[in-house]
């Protein structure tokens, strides 16, 4: 932090004007409130300063106030986000800035929804098993391998991605069948487990957790705060290994996407992407990694190496927005309990496996 | 009990309160043993303090440096600890953490790992070893998410069996705990209410094991969350128990200062266990000038030795930045102090003029994130402003160290993780937290079941003391008269921060606890308005009564001890006195007066003396036990 910034610490506060979510499960609105905001400050800040002065009842969840526990998520401005991770500075001086409880699940009070529903699909999908005759302490694994799981691990169970996905959003009769993204990359977490004796993950995930739902609209992944590739590296991995098993109408999507050494066309694959293709042996951040979240060019080439890596990599895929800059959901017209995919309708499948894109630890055995 | 009053009843065996590292690892061994178990929590499962642990977990594992042992961890920890830690404790801590933590990897753990494919190790202040299983800097969610997972497994196993995930192990999320009820001498049950609902819970069970965690939200400047508030310290006090060590605080030396409102904040010990350095505003490399006299055999007085100990730990002395905590805090205290300070009031953490960009990002993912998102500090770019922040209360409840069951006059409780106390002894080294969790919770989780078992018959819940729990949890509901528990908490933290902080002093402490005394009255009047529905002001003003009779004992050990020693530094007696090591100060509670006695320590057998030599013990202990020593090594001739 330099030196110029901490002088400003002193700054004078300024008055900030809020609307606020009041109420419980019978009803409740939006109440308008005159903050005081200071330099530096967070909307979690604000919240408290709130209860501490106007509105001492009012409900909030928060615990660490540093973006690692993933209690403090709301939705601001209509967005999910962190009230912890989200800075005021963010907003124009003349903002009204709206916060809301998560629209997915049922409010309790004000800020604070039930969020059960999470609780229990962690509950249902089945728990690491391990491998047999192995004992405690001689568990050998390498880092690379490693590395996939510990992105997915990083979760810090926000649920802003559960609150965000369209297909239980607003969609309350998709949610007995439905686990959502948080718990895709459980099941992918620990389907690439180095050492995970199960090896029906991606037909659990299937069969059972509603992937099939799920059409690649990565509103998932913008929201993550942990910025865990839970489309690139979780659901799609999952979706195309379950190919020559079981169908799935997003995976000959996949293939138009991912058809070798051909640059994607569809309008899905963004050109300006920031993590454009790079050669596999290096790249900067947000480049699309087969070493799980590393970054590290030696994991990069050993990852590229084991599984004989035939193929350009292709560009991590963004999601077609309309002029609006929303994703446009045509649900009503449409005959799956999703919106359509953003891939579009005209590509054969199955997918031949060799134009699955994705690196399983024991891909070479099967 | 006014009898519109509903109150839900539950039976269990083993009531565990506290959804930590500690009382989850508690709650599975209960389970394990066959015990109906409760696990009871504040917050929502998976959120309590654990989540936010970054370094790492301490374990003689030795898979990075092989000489590493349980009795080079052993000797570490009562070094950390100036020899005020109970033996007993850390010898079973060093001996029984490279299981606990073997054992996280079959419940699915994923640690990072060393070439050869174990557990990796890192370097962490005060450990002779790269000892700290680690997973990147977010450790502490890495523990806290397998053992989560661990009891969904076994919710699952009883699903299988019983036909419903409760059947066993119900896990009571956003529920707090306000008063532990009793029959006699013996725990009975434990009451409260939930936060979503306000109703009221009761849980009937004959052992009760309190894993609370610590006290820091009576701190202004804290890592600690709210649930923070001395909870179990309190009910532990109110039950009977008793609470040793309550003096000593721990002021982790790199909170963040900049901006105000992330004060106190964690920047992570790997920092400067990865290379970070700390320098004052002259651009003064100043750690060098604050190394102890107990600490030269191991610390080096040069940068160019510091420097190459990174790369060659075997042959050159540590870098001072890596000094117990208690040190490190106090060097940042003076320089600020001396007017070297930076303009918010620290000191200069400095990784990027020290590593590449990338390798920052690899190995510091989460405090790069930190400094990005909530101060717009690029930590590969710039260096971080840091200083002192309240972290973690080494005192606790007074406990058996085999089986965690709480001394004092009450049967069927333990305790275990950071509400107990004595295993730290006067300060405790980084990571020896995280494995202390999973050692003692287990050790705790396994005795309270079988206290459980071997009752002939259950203790019975007394209905008035019932009645007197629902009063006091709806007194600040019915009062509009008080204070709002906002104002209150502001105080304390005041009177605590200004008067009870880092360094200590007679007339301030004296000063401190006249107006703790007028806080006591103003809490007992303290009004919340609105409902019982997740009401945080209504939540506050419960907590405040734990968090001043915690801050009541801090003082008055604080008073008492006239020495400095760990997290305890008193201007007035700057130096350590061997004859307090031979001393604990013990807290009970006589009607709602903290009462303060003295016990002496109890004392390490021969062989674990043994293992440390003569001139180091000189620095430690009386003469007289330095001649009993003597002797000692002399019979083994
Ligand atoms: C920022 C930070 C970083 C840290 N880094 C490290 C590290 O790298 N290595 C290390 O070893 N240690 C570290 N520590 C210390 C360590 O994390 C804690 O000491 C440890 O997690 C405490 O665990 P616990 O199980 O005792 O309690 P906690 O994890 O704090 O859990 C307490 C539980 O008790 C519940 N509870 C409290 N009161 C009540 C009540 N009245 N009723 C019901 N439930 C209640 C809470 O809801 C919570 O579930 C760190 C601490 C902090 C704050
Ligand atoms: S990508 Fe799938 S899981 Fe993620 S938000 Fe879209 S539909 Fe939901
Ligand atoms: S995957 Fe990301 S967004 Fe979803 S719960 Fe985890 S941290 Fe939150
Ligand atoms: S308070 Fe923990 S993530 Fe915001």
């Amino acid at each position: 932090m330099g030196t110029e910034k901490s002088q400003a610490a002193g700054a004078p506060a300024t008055k900030r004007q809020f609307r606020i979510w009041r109420g419980d499960e019978t009803g409740g609105d939006l109440k308008e409130y005159l903050v005081e905001v200071k330099e530096g400050e967070v909307v979690l800040d604000i919240i408290h300063r709130l209860q501490s002065t106007e509105a001492p009842d009012l409900a909030c969840r928060w615990n660490c106030k540093a973006g690692k526990c993933g209690s403090c998520s709301v939705e601001i401005n209509g967005k999910p986000k962190l009230a912890c991770m989200t800075r005021m500075s963010t907003f124009t001086a003349d903002e009204t800035i709206s916060v809301t409880p998560l629209r997915t699940f049922p409010i309790v009070r004000d800020l604070v929804t039930d969020v059960s529903f999470n609780y229990e699909k962690a509950r249902e999908t089945p728990a690491f098993a391990p491998p047999p005759g192995v004992t405690p302490g001689d568990y050998r694994m390498q880092q690379v391998d490693v590395e996939r799981s510990q992105e997915f691990r990083k979760c810090i169970e926000c649920f802003l991605c559960q609150t965000v996905c369209h297909v239980i959003r607003d969609h309350e009769e998709n949610k007995p069948a439905f686990a959502g993204p948080r718990y895709f990359i459980r099941a992918a977490e620990l389907d690439m487990h180095p050492l995970d004796a199960r090896d029906d993950r991606k037909e659990y995930a299937q069969a059972e957790q509603g992937l099939g739902y799920c059409n690649i609209t990565k509103c998932c992944t913008e929201v993550c705060p942990e910025h865990i590739k839970i489309t690139d590296n979780g659901i799609i991995p999952m979706k195309e290994r379950v190919v020559d098993r079981k169908y799935d109408p997003l995976v000959w999507l996949g293939n138009k996407i991912f058809r070798r050494g051909q640059v994607p066309q569809t309008s899905v694959t963004s050109e300006h992407s920031p993590g454009a293709v790079r050669t596999p042996a290096a790249g900067p951040p947000g480049f699309h990694s087969h070493a799980g979240a590393s970054h590290d060019p030696e994991a990069e080439a050993q990852a590229q190496a084991g599984v004989n890596w035939h193929r350009e990599v292709p560009k991590p895929t963004a999601p077609t927005l309309d002029e609006t800059g929303k994703l446009p959901l045509t649900e009503l017209t449409f005959d799956r309990p999703a919106a359509p995919s953003p891939f579009g309708e005209d590509v054969s499948f199955p997918l031949p496996p060799e134009h699955l894109n994705y690196a399983h630890p024991e891909q070479d055995k099967h | 009990m006014t009898t519109t009053t509903r109150i839900e009843r539950h039976h269990y065996d083993v009531v565990v309160i506290g959804a930590g590292g500690a009382g989850l690892r508690a709650a599975i061994e209960a389970r394990l043993a066959g015990k109906k178990t409760a696990i009871i929590s504040k917050s929502l499962f998976g959120k309590a303090h654990t989540v936010m642990a970054e370094g790492g977990a301490a374990a003689a594992m030795g898979n990075v440096n092989s000489r590493d042992s349980w009795q080079v961890h052993f000797r570490d920890t009562m070094r950390g600890g100036k020899f005020l830690n109970n033996f007993r404790m850390a010898e079973l801590h060093a001996k029984e953490s490279p299981q606990r933590i073997w054992e996280l990897e079959t419940y699915g753990a994923l640690f990072d790992r060393t070439k050869d494919g174990r557990i990796s190790q890192r370097n962490f202040g005060g450990h002779e070893y790269p000892r700290l299983a680690h997973v990147g800097d977010r450790t502490g969610l890495e523990l806290i998410r397998t053992l989560q997972q661990k009891i969904v497994s076994l919710q699952q196993e009883d699903r299988r069996e019983h036909g419903s995930y409760d059947a066993r192990i119900r896990v009571f999320a956003e529920t707090t705990i306000t008063e532990l009820l009793l029959d006699g001498d013996r725990v009975a049950g434990a009451f409260g209410y939930y936060r979503e609902s306000g109703e009221f819970i009761l849980f009937e069970a004959p052992a009760v094991v309190l894993a609370t965690g610590g006290v820091g939200r009576s701190y202004k400047v804290t890592s600690n969350s709210w649930e923070y508030t001395g909870d179990g310290h309190a009910l532990a006090l109110r039950a009977g128990a008793t609470l040793i060590n309550m003096e000593f605080l721990q002021f982790h030396p790199t909170g963040m200062v900049w901006p105000p409102s992330v004060k106190g904040i964690l920047v992570t010990e790997s920092v400067r266990g990865d290379g970070g350095i700390l320098k004052n505003s002259e651009g003064k490399r100043f750690m060098f000038d604050y190394v102890p006299d107990v600490f030269r055999k191991q610390y080096a007085d040069s940068a160019a030795e510091a420097d190459r100990w990174y790369e060659d730990p075997d042959n050159n002395r540590r870098p001072p930045e890596l000094l117990p905590r208690d040190e490190v805090a106090r060097a940042i205290n003076s320089e600020v102090k001396a007017g070297r300070g930076t303009p918010a009031g620290g000191v200069y953490l400095d990784i990027a003029s020290r590593l590449p960009a990338e390798e920052i990002r690899r190995r510091l993912p989460s405090m790069y994130h930190q400094f990005k998102e909530l101060a717009d500090v690029d930590i590969t770019r710039e260096p971080m402003e840091v200083g002192p922040t309240c972290h973690y209360v080494m005192g606790g409840v007074e406990v058996d160290p085999d089986s965690g069951a709480a001394l004092g006059h009450v049967r069927g409780l333990f305790a275990a993780g950071e509400v107990s106390g004595g295993m730290h002894g006067s300060n405790r080294l980084g990571g020896n937290s995280l494995s202390d969790l999973l050692v003692f919770g287990k050790r705790a989780g396994g005795h309270a079941a079988s206290y459980a078992d071997g009752l002939a018959s259950r203790p019975r819940v007394p209905v008035p003391a019932v009645e007197t729990a629902v009063e006091t949890a709806l007194a600040p509901l019915q009062r509009d008269t008080g204070e709002s528990p906002y104002v209150l908490q502001q105080d304390l933290q005041a009177v605590m921060g200004d008067l009870v902080g880092i360094i200590r002093r007679e007339g301030e402490l004296v000063d401190a606890l006249a107006r703790l005394g007028e806080l006591r009255e103003r809490v007992a009047k303290v009004s919340a308005a609105g409902g019982r529905r997740y009401n945080p002001g209504w939540h506050l003003a419960l907590d405040l009564r734990n968090m001043l009779v915690v801050s009541e004992c801090t003082a008055k050990a604080a008073l008492e001890r006239r020495e400095s020693r760990g997290g305890h530094t008193r201007e007035d007696h700057p130096t350590m006195d061997p004859a307090w090591r031979r001393v604990n100060q013990v807290c009970s509670l006589e009607g709602d007066i903290v009462h303060l006695d003295r016990k002496p320590l109890p004392r390490m057998r021969p062989e674990l003396f043994a293992l440390f030599d003569r001139a180091e013990l000189a620095k430690y202990l009386t003469d007289e036990e330095l001649a009993e020593f003597d002797a000692l090594t002399e019979e083994e001739r």
